[in-house]
């Protein structure tokens, strides 16, 4: 996601950084630029125009073409400027007091509601341990209750839904059938529905008024374009939402909606959904957004990510062994399969602080069979050989080929990359990082 | 769209006096209806050309110059109208990022084909999606239609050639696939589909006859992204603009024709099986004007 943005400020400020000094065209240049990124990027013109006054009267009051450091002080105000734009803290999650927290998801047709419900309440289960239950108040969308029944059941969910009622009395009657049975949060999942349509849009004004949700989101595709305000304004008019989920982050969109709507309509992106898995769900960090964008990478998230499939022990066990230069391919091998735990490849990457990673994107197959592909050969390996690499002889190599389905070459190629990691990451060993990537063969 | 050129008149007193704001407003409101900057700079460049050249100081002709450069980069050569193959079973294959309304497309073009009093087959090819399968299956008794399916998680590909040879078997006019909803990015989905392509291809000894990308109007500037990588995958052979019955303006199509040259063959706008048309360029622009 932002990758444009991203790219656009790096070349900007690679620009301005060898200047060293800035003149008044060069801040012109380069708020021309920043005009033209964030637009491409679908950020709201309105919101374009007002965020470039706001960046130039902050250069000029804080002398920055006196600066010394005119790159590092353009980066800070981009930075604030955008994080602010976001809303400057992660709202995180909200329970009711007392008594089961009520959600309801409102949004137009296919944002991905359906599927935001089932990941929320994964992410409620999983992180917070409270019982979640779903109310299917979609009654238009043909099997619409159908999926989210069979999506509920992967995650051991349970969902209420009435044949031939509407939305509004199943939602009262699911609510209380699940506040008898202890849940602890309960989700209403709406159909789609335009926020123009003057009769569908009552009706979830009318839901909320039975069942006085806690929390209302609104679902927001992130590749919405410059309507993404007039629909948040709309729908935040009729009932008042709290925050948005914002969907579709794995594609390629820049996600400039999500600048925009915080802006113009107060509300907070409270969770962002980025893939295909049920786990493919996260609260929204918008200073670690905002770095993304400025090039900085998303590492926090990232080492959040690794912290949760590698224990400490194993890490500092693996760190050890790297510091003694002693790694084999049985530490590869979990390492790997913490990798694939961690999520897809590509996504894995495009959180890392990698300038140009666009075009290294169209370089190297960012493809997850990639990995099982490796797996395979170091699984086609003796319990010898994965420890002791170097004893791997030409009469090894082609029966390993034979085993994993591959050829000599890619044998080799392996154990020449395995070596090059194993140098850089003791290279990298020593510093603070709790957890080193094998991914310098990428 | 519509809001687009109704404004104009109220910034038409800037243009007497002071030109450049008024290409500045015009400026922005073409971006607010998601026209890419590119598309809007090149446009209006034409237009202010016109403009300064013939000294035109009339806002009628400045809005007759504008849509006249819009129906420019909307028209096509040939007609718009969908491939049909003389031999049966014509094929179009329907394909589209997660949530564009693929699934209500297929319906749609079924029941237009119908209409025609062609023999139609559905193919449910989004082996996928919790009840994908279920919402077509719908759509597919409804319409009184035969629809092939297989099991959840099912190779695709096996459901297509299972369609094709069905089709060939019973004397089927036309099969409409509907696929998986997938990010343009997704590597391994987007081989899928090639895979797929390929399938059909196979099956009926020539290129798919339509191969339509299905892209919500309420998309801003990553639906270009869309088209342009399913066309590097897929050679799309048109795009079926969906949901402009809502506000959006849907202005990314002029950006997708004037830049990756993909026609707009049809238009959603409404929930009901018939809310489908062909997509007429002329009546499109006139539609933003009126």
């Amino acid at each position: 996601m932002f990758e444009l943005l991203t790219t656009k400020f790096e070349n900007l400020f690679y620009k301005i950084r060898n200047k060293g000094k800035l003149s008044p065209n060069d801040l012109d240049d380069a708020l021309r630029e920043i005009k033209l990124a964030l637009l491409e990027a679908d950020v709201n013109f309105k919101v374009v125009k007002e965020f470039l006054e706001n960046v130039k009267a902050k250069s000029i009051g804080e002398n920055i073409l006196e600066s010394l450091t005119p790159y590092q002080h353009v980066v800070k105000i981009v930075n604030e400027e955008i994080t602010r734009m976001l809303g400057s803290t992660s709202s995180g999650v909200i329970f009711a007091s007392k008594g089961p927290t009520i959600i309801m998801t409102v949004g137009l047709q296919g944002t991905g509601k359906t599927s935001a419900v089932i990941k929320l309440a994964n992410f409620l289960k999983n992180k917070f341990q409270k019982k979640v239950s779903i109310v299917a108040a979609d009654v238009y969308r043909p099997a619409a209750v159908l999926q989210l029944e069979d999506m509920a059941k992967n995650i051991n969910v349970d969902v209420y839904s009435e044949n031939n009622s509407d939305p509004v009395s199943i939602s009262v009657k699911g609510i209380a059938l699940f506040k008898k049975s202890g849940s602890d949060v309960i989700i209403i999942d709406t159909a789609g529905r335009l926020h123009v349509d003057e009769n569908m849009m009552n009706e979830i004004v009318n839901i909320r008024n039975k069942v006085s949700p806690h929390q209302i989101y609104l679902v927001l595709d992130a590749m919405t374009g410059q309507e993404a305000v007039n629909i948040a304004s709309t729908f935040n008019q009729k009932v008042e939402c709290d925050g948005i989920i914002l969907t579709k982050l794995d594609s390629d969109t820049r996600g400039g909606a999500a600048l925009s709507v915080y802006y113009m309509v107060k509300k907070p992106v409270k969770f962002v959904s980025n893939g295909e898995k049920i786990e493919d769900f996260d609260i929204f960090y918008p200073d670690r957004i905002a770095s993304r964008i400025l090039g900085m990478g998303d590492i926090l998230t990232l080492v959040e990510k690794a912290e949760k499939v590698v224990s400490e022990k194993e890490a500092r066990r693996i760190e050890k062994k790297i510091y003694k230069n002693e790694l084999n391919f049985e530490d590869f091998i979990g390492q790997l399969r913490s990798i694939k735990k961690m999520g897809s490849l590509d996504k894995i990457f495009s959180m890392m602080p990698i300038a140009n990673k666009s075009k290294i994107f169209k370089k190297v197959n960012l493809d997850d069979s990639y990995l099982s592909h490796i797996e395979a050969i170091i699984n086609s390996m003796t319990v010898e050989e994965r420890r002791k690499p170097h004893i791997i002889n030409g009469n090894r190599k082609k029966r390993i080929a034979r085993g994993s389905g591959s050829s000599v070459s890619e044998v080799n190629k392996l154990l020449v990359q395995f070596s090059k990691t194993k140098q850089m990451l003791k290279q990298f060993s020593g510093s603070k990082g709790k957890f080193n990537l094998p991914l310098g063969n990428l | 769209m519509q809001k687009l050129i109704k404004n104009l008149s109220h910034i038409w007193n800037k243009f007497k006096n002071n030109h450049k704001s008024f290409w500045d407003e015009l400026e922005e409101q073409m971006v607010a209806s998601d026209i890419s900057i590119n598309t809007t700079g090149k446009i209006l460049e034409e237009v202010k050309n016109h403009v300064y050249s013939e000294n035109i100081n009339d806002i009628e002709k400045i809005k007759s110059l504008l849509k006249d450069q819009i129906i420019e980069i909307l028209k096509t050569d040939g007609n718009n109208n969908l491939n049909i193959s003389p031999i049966p079973p014509t094929v179009f294959l329907i394909v589209g990022v997660n949530g564009t309304g693929k699934t209500t497309s297929v319906a749609k073009l079924a029941n237009m084909f119908k209409g025609n009093g062609k023999k139609v087959l559905i193919s449910a090819a989004d082996t996928y999606r919790s009840a994908a399968v279920e919402q077509l299956q719908y759509y597919a008794d409804k319409l009184g239609l035969d629809m092939v399916y297989h099991q959840k998680f099912s190779d695709p590909g096996a459901v297509v050639y299972d369609s094709v040879e069905k089709a060939k078997a019973r004397g089927i006019d036309l099969v409409i696939i509907d696929t998986a909803g997938r990010m343009q990015t997704s590597y391994n989905l987007m081989e899928e589909l090639k895979k797929i392509k390929k399938v059909i291809s196979r099956r009926i000894d020539r290129e798919v006859d339509e191969i339509l990308l299905v892209i919500d109007s309420t998309t801003g500037q990553n639906a270009r992204n869309q088209a342009e990588l399913f066309n590097n995958s897929l050679h799309l052979t048109g795009i079926i603009l969906t949901k402009t019955d809502g506000t959006s303006r849907g202005g990314i199509v002029l950006t997708i024709k004037n830049d990756l040259g993909i026609s707009i063959k049809l238009v959603t706008d409404g929930e009901k099986l018939d809310n489908i048309h062909y997509f007429d360029p002329v009546e499109f622009t006139e539609s933003i004007f009126s």
